[in-house]
C-alpha cells in the first residue's frame, strides 16, 4: 500500500467513524428532545385530569358542609359526614402537591353558594334526601377515579386507587345507612 | 324510573303525532324498539331504544354522575342536550383548550371513541374517565340522544 493510499483510507476510516459518532449524537439528540415533549405533553395531560379530580374534591368537601349545616342531619350522621369531608381535604391536599409538582396551578374551589346551587341543595327536604345525594356523588366519584387510571401517568395510578377505594368505603357506609341491599354481583365498581 | 317511562311515553306520542314515521319492531336481540324515520341522524327526533334509554339513565348516574348533571355544569359540563351539539360549546363552561379547538359534533359515533379513550380523542382534555364496555356506551348514548330528541320534540 502506498503512502497515499493510506492517507485515503485513514481519511474515509476517520470520516465513517465521526459520521457514525455524529449519526449517534444527532440521533440522541432528536431522542432526547422528543422523550422532553412527551415527557412534556405527558405532565401537562396529567395536570388537566388532576385538576378535574381537584374539582371533584371541592366539590365532595362542599356537599358535605352544605349537609353539615343544613339542620336535617341527625347529630351523630353529622359526625360521620364530617368525617368523610376529613378524607376528601386529605384527597384534595395530595392532588394540589401532586399538581404542583408537576408545574401546574391547582384548580380553585367555587362558592359554597354556587355548589350548592349546582347540587340542587334546596331541594333537599330530610336526612334521607341527604343520604342519597351523598351516595350518589360518592359512588360516581369511585367510578370516575377507577375510569380515569388507564388516562393517567403511571406515577398516580396508586393514588388514584386509593382514593377510588376511600370513595368506594363512604358509598359502603351511606348505602348501608339507607338500608340498600348488598350488591351480589361482582365489581360493583368501575 | 317510572318517571322516565312516562317521559318517554310521552316523547312517543309527540312522535307519532309529528310529521315523521314511526313503526315499532322487535331488534335481533328480541328489544322492542321504536323506529323513528327522520332525516337521518344527524337532526332530531333520533331513533330511540327505550330499554336502552331506561338502562342508560341508571349507567349515566354511576358513571358520569360523579362529575356530571344534566342541567348544571359541575366537574364537566351539562349533558342535556349534548348529543348532536357541537363540542366545547356548554355557555358559562370553562373548557380545556383541546375540547375548545375540537371540531366535532356529539354523535353515536363520536360520543363512542370520546368515551374510549378521551385523551386520545381529544388531547389535553381533562376528562380522563374511560368508559371500557361497549354495551354500557350504547346505552348512555341512547339516553342522551332520547334527552336532546325530548328536547326538540318539546321546542317544537
Amino acid at each position: 500500500m502506498s503512502n497515499n493510499s493510506m492517507i485515503l483510507s485513514s481519511r474515509r476510516a476517520f470520516l465513517g467513524a465521526t459520521g457514525k459518532t455524529l449519526s449517534a449524537t444527532a440521533l440522541a439528540m432528536v431522542v432526547g428532545s422528543n422523550i422532553k415533549t412527551a415527557a412534556a405533553a405527558d405532565a401537562s395531560q396529567d395536570i388537566e385530569i388532576l385538576n378535574a379530580a381537584i374539582a371533584l374534591e371541592h366539590e365532595g368537601i362542599a356537599a358535605y358542609q352544605i349537609a353539615a349545616t343544613s339542620g336535617l342531619l341527625d347529630p351523630a350522621v353529622v359526625d360521620i359526614g364530617v368525617t368523610f369531608q376529613g378524607h376528601h381535604k386529605g384527597h384534595r391536599d395530595v392532588l394540589v402537591k401532586a399538581v404542583e409538582t408537576l408545574g401546574g396551578k391547582p384548580a380553585e374551589e367555587k362558592s359554597l353558594g354556587a355548589y350548592a346551587a349546582d347540587l340542587k341543595a334546596s331541594s333537599l327536604k330530610n336526612q334521607v334526601d341527604v343520604l342519597r345525594l351523598a351516595l350518589d356523588l360518592e359512588r360516581g366519584a369511585a367510578n370516575a377515579y377507577l375510569g380515569l387510571i388507564p388516562s393517567l401517568g403511571p406515577d398516580y395510578h396508586q393514588v388514584a386507587a386509593q382514593m377510588a377505594g376511600d370513595e368506594a368505603f363512604h358509598a359502603a357506609i351511606l348505602a348501608n345507612a339507607l338500608g340498600q341491599p348488598i350488591p351480589k354481583a361482582a365489581l360493583m365498581f368501575g | 324510573m317510572k318517571k322516565l317511562s312516562n317521559v318517554i311515553l310521552c316523547f312517543s306520542v309527540v312522535l307519532i303525532s309529528s310529521s315523521v314515521v314511526a313503526k315499532d319492531s322487535v331488534n335481533s336481540s328480541g328489544r322492542e324498539i321504536t323506529q323513528v324515520t327522520s332525516q337521518g341522524d344527524s337532526v332530531p327526533p333520533y331513533a330511540v331504544s327505550e330499554q336502552l334509554v331506561v338502562k342508560g339513565e341508571e349507567l349515566y348516574k354511576r358513571r358520569c354522575g360523579g362529575c356530571h348533571s344534566l342541567d348544571n355544569n359541575r366537574i364537566g359540563p351539562r349533558h342535556r342536550d349534548v348529543y348532536g351539539r357541537k363540542a366545547g360549546t356548554v355557555a358559562d363552561y370553562k373548557y380545556s383548550k383541546a375540547l375548545r379547538n375540537l371540531d366535532v359534533i356529539w354523535t353515536d359515533q363520536t360520543l363512542d371513541e370520546w368515551l374510549v379513550n378521551p385523551t386520545a380523542f381529544a388531547k389535553g382534555t381533562s376528562m380522563g374517565f374511560r368508559l371500557k364496555k361497549a354495551d354500557e356506551r350504547h346505552a348512555i348514548i341512547e339516553y342522551l340522544k332520547f334527552l336532546s330528541s325530548a328536547s326538540s320534540a318539546n321546542a317544537q
